[in-house]
């Protein structure tokens, strides 16, 4: 059989990490902490290896892995595959190298970390693996179940402090209830296809399909992403992850910022082109406007949430909601050039976001606050942290020609193409905001500019992670911080990227040629790839937005010297978003009624998009 | 009468069992409380998944003492179901440590007292 790339290492990159796992847990009192790391940061490593080249396999020709030998019979999957296209062996890659940072980072970290904290990272790094290489809709379930418990766990990991248990318990439960939406959408397209390998699923649905698809197709189909939108921190389903990020320690936060919530969205999209895109794809268009809204919501909640905070964590963790809004909106054009634009689009946002939280993370292990009013000025004694920090914000607001603007530009030219050009106005605002928030912090805390005591907030009182008052910053965590931006950098520069993401589009995109490469195993020829170079236009964006960062952060830290309208308007701005930041009010009730009313507007949008 | 009650009927419990659930999530005041609101969502799923693999009349499939061919329900929902419970039960269990960790350090299971997490 003359089939797809056939490879035997397929399966380790889950493997290994659990076998270490267990191994690590089982002999924890008798291993010394340096064992451990060792240990965990090796395998880390060989997760590195082996998912890159998984990567380079499949961007020849994607992979599918049959676990213990179980082929199709016949146009039926009997066993559980992993079918690994270039998107998903890259977002594992990307998993691995996070943990990989966040394992390095962590050595000098903490001061007294048992064996269970490296447990529970390879466990979580087995499950997003796992999520990013399975081609089995069950398996995505059990997958998105195992990353998220060691989540949970790695979040309340500091149980002392009320704080954190109580954003792991919102953490938990929010996406506990997202899961049972996923699994509930599984059993139904269960019972209707009888199947759960996703290609079989997508056949079965798109053979018998009508004009248009059933109720029940719809109302799984909603589920399914309802479901994966509560991971991918979507607007109205956000509302933990702020939660979450505020109290998880750092290295914890480079991983859910990083790699956890882009998964929520790989999910989602895995899920659609392999199963819903035959059956779904007559109303392509009403579809773009449904995901359009719920993106441009995302983003610019997101935003203005970001601009208001003033606990460093905390901002952090809102812009990366305002960035799964425009990685939201490359989705919502249901076209490769897309999904091409977010596979750049994570890779970038997931270096620059993680080395932000490097960032954070070392103030908090000099300062013992990461009160951006707190820290006013002390920044002032590391000169070169305070630049990496400014130009992280920089290339956040996506700086030309660097990896975020990569993402951003291809964005731009699949929204024009699709007729949505003007989104990409909304896109550039919210990375104008986020970029300025990050850029007023960098300027307040390691320049001292701006007023310094406009306290309004409540004193934040940061549990410590390390004890206070250090004198110097660990190479090992600067280095690790360090090599994320530089990675951040090199990735828009790198040669052959936005070939490599078209390819890779078209292959996670192709339905039938998915289809024909898991059930048939048959070789699909590779899609013929002529990108064109990027638009001046798309460049002249990037530099508006970097430019509305700049002007952003300066209105913000010289508020009392703007003209007078000026600070009028902002006044009244500033209480639009004190409404808004009621709503995140750290209640569980409240976020749930949200996450329902979420699905009752997928659920009724839908219905009516398909009438 | 067991075909109707394991047609639609048995998708209207799966949806009422959900729904109590969730309305007890969205009104609970103690986090023990909570919990066992979230295991009542769950067992909605096993409602569903098991009225999805039931065939009227059909045996229970071990095919050992009954021949091949011979009318069985889906075994397929029955190994989700049981992962799916292997799977819940742990995330379960996580919840109520960190509920009980709150009491200890706060001495409240009110989420309505704790508010500490705001924008």
């Amino acid at each position: 059989m003359a089939g797809a790339t056939i490879t035997q290492v397929a399966p380790l990159p889950v493997a290994v990490p659990l076998v270490v796992a267990a191994l690590l847990a089982g002999g924890r009192d008798r291993w010394p902490r340096s064992f451990a790391d060792a240990a965990a940061l090796g395998t880390a490593i060989f997760n590195v290896v082996v998912t890159a080249h998984l990567l380079a396999l499949s961007l020849v020709q994607p992979i599918v892995y049959w676990m213990g030998g179980w082929w199709p019979r016949a146009g039926i999957a009997i066993g559980i595959s992993f079918s690994i296209d270039a998107i998903g062996a890259g977002t594992a890659l990307l998993a691995s190298v996070l943990v990989a940072a966040a394992f390095v980072f962590s050595l000098k970290y903490f001061e007294s970390v048992g064996t269970l904290f490296h447990v529970l990272m390879l466990v979580f790094l087995a499950g997003m693996c796992g999520f990013a290489l399975t081609g089995d809709l069950f398996n995505l379930f059990v997958w998105f179940e195992l990353m998220g418990a060691a989540a949970y766990a790695l979040c309340g990991y500091k149980t002392e402090d009320p704080k954190t248990l109580q954003g792991a318990l919102n953490f938990a439960v929010t996406n506990t209830v997202g899961a049972f939406l996923a699994l509930t959408g599984v059993a139904l397209l269960y019972g209707r296809t009888g199947a759960l390998n996703m290609a079989q699923i997508g056949h079965a649905l798109a053979s018998g399909t009508q004009s248009s698809p059933d109720a029940l197709t719809l109302a799984s189909f909603a589920f399914i992403t309802c479901g994966f939108l509560v991971k991918a921190a979507a607007v109205p389903f956000h509302f933990w992850l702020d939660d979450a990020h505020a109290v998880a320690p750092t290295p914890v936060c480079m991983l859910f910022s990083g790699v956890m919530v882009e998964l929520g969205l790989y999910g989602a999209v895995r899920v659609y082109w392999a199963v819903f895109a035959g059956v779904l794809g007559t109303h392509q268009a009403e579809l773009r406007g449904i995901i359009t809204s719920f993106a441009l919501l995302t983003a610019l909640v997101g935003g203005v949430m970001c601009f208001a905070q003033t606990h460093l964590k905390r901002l952090l963790a809102f812009s990366t909601v305002s960035h799964m809004g425009i990685m939201m909106m490359g989705v919502a054009m249901l076209t490769p050039s897309g999904l091409a634009a977010i596979a750049v689009y994570v890779l970038a946002h997931g270096a620059v976001k993680a080395a932000l939280f490097c960032y954070s993370g070392i103030l908090l292990h000099r300062f013992a606050t990461v009160d951006e009013m707190e820290l006013y000025g002390r920044g002032r004694v590391m000169p070169l942290t305070g630049a990496l920090f400014a130009l992280s914000a920089v290339v956040l607001a996506s700086l030309p020609p660097f990896g975020v603007f990569a993402g951003e530009a291809i964005l731009g030219e699949s929204a024009k193409r699709a007729g949505y050009g003007w989104v990409t106005f909304v896109a550039s605002l919210a990375a104008a905001l986020t970029g300025g928030a990050v850029l007023r912090v960098a300027a307040r805390v390691f320049l001292g500019w701006g007023e310094k005591s406009e306290r309004q907030g409540q004193k934040t009182g940061e549990k410590r992670e390390t004890k206070a008052g250090r004198s110097g910053t660990p190479a090992m965590m600067s280095g690790a911080a360090g090599a994320l931006v530089v990675a951040a950098l090199v990735i828009g520069l790198a040669p052959g990227l936005k070939r490599g993401a078209e390819k890779a589009a078209l292959d996670m995109a192709g339905t039938s040629d998915y289809q024909a490469r898991v059930l048939d195993n048959r070789t699909i020829p590779a899609p013929s790839v002529k990108p064109a170079p990027l638009e001046p236009a798309e460049f002249a964006r990037g530099f508006a937005s970097v430019l509305g960062a700049l002007a952003l952060a300066g209105c913000a830290l010289f508020r009392r010297r703007l003209p007078r309208v000026a600070s009028a308007g902002l006044r009244s701005l500033s209480s639009a978003v004190v409404a808004q930041r009621k709503l995140h009010s750290g209640h569980i009730g409240d976020y749930i009624t949200w996450l329902t009313i979420g699905v009752a507007a997928m659920g009724g949008l839908l219905s009516l998009a398909f009438r | 009468m067991l075909q109707w009650l394991m047609g639609w009927f048995a998708y209207a419990v799966a949806i009422w069992i959900f729904a109590v659930g969730l309305y007890g999530i969205v009104t609970s005041r103690n986090w023990i409380h909570l919990a066992i609101c979230v295991a009542v969502m769950q067992s909605s799923t096993y409602v569903m998944l098991l009225s999805i693999g039931y065939r009227t009349g059909g045996a229970a499939p071990i095919f050992v003492d009954i021949p091949p061919g011979t009318r069985a329900v889906d075994p397929v929902v029955h190994a989700l179901m049981l992962t799916d419970v292997v799977v819940e039960a742990t995330v379960l269990a996580l919840i109520v440590v960190l509920a009980v960790q709150i009491h200890r350090r706060t001495g409240t299971l009110d989420p309505d007292k704790l508010l500490e997490l705001q924008g």
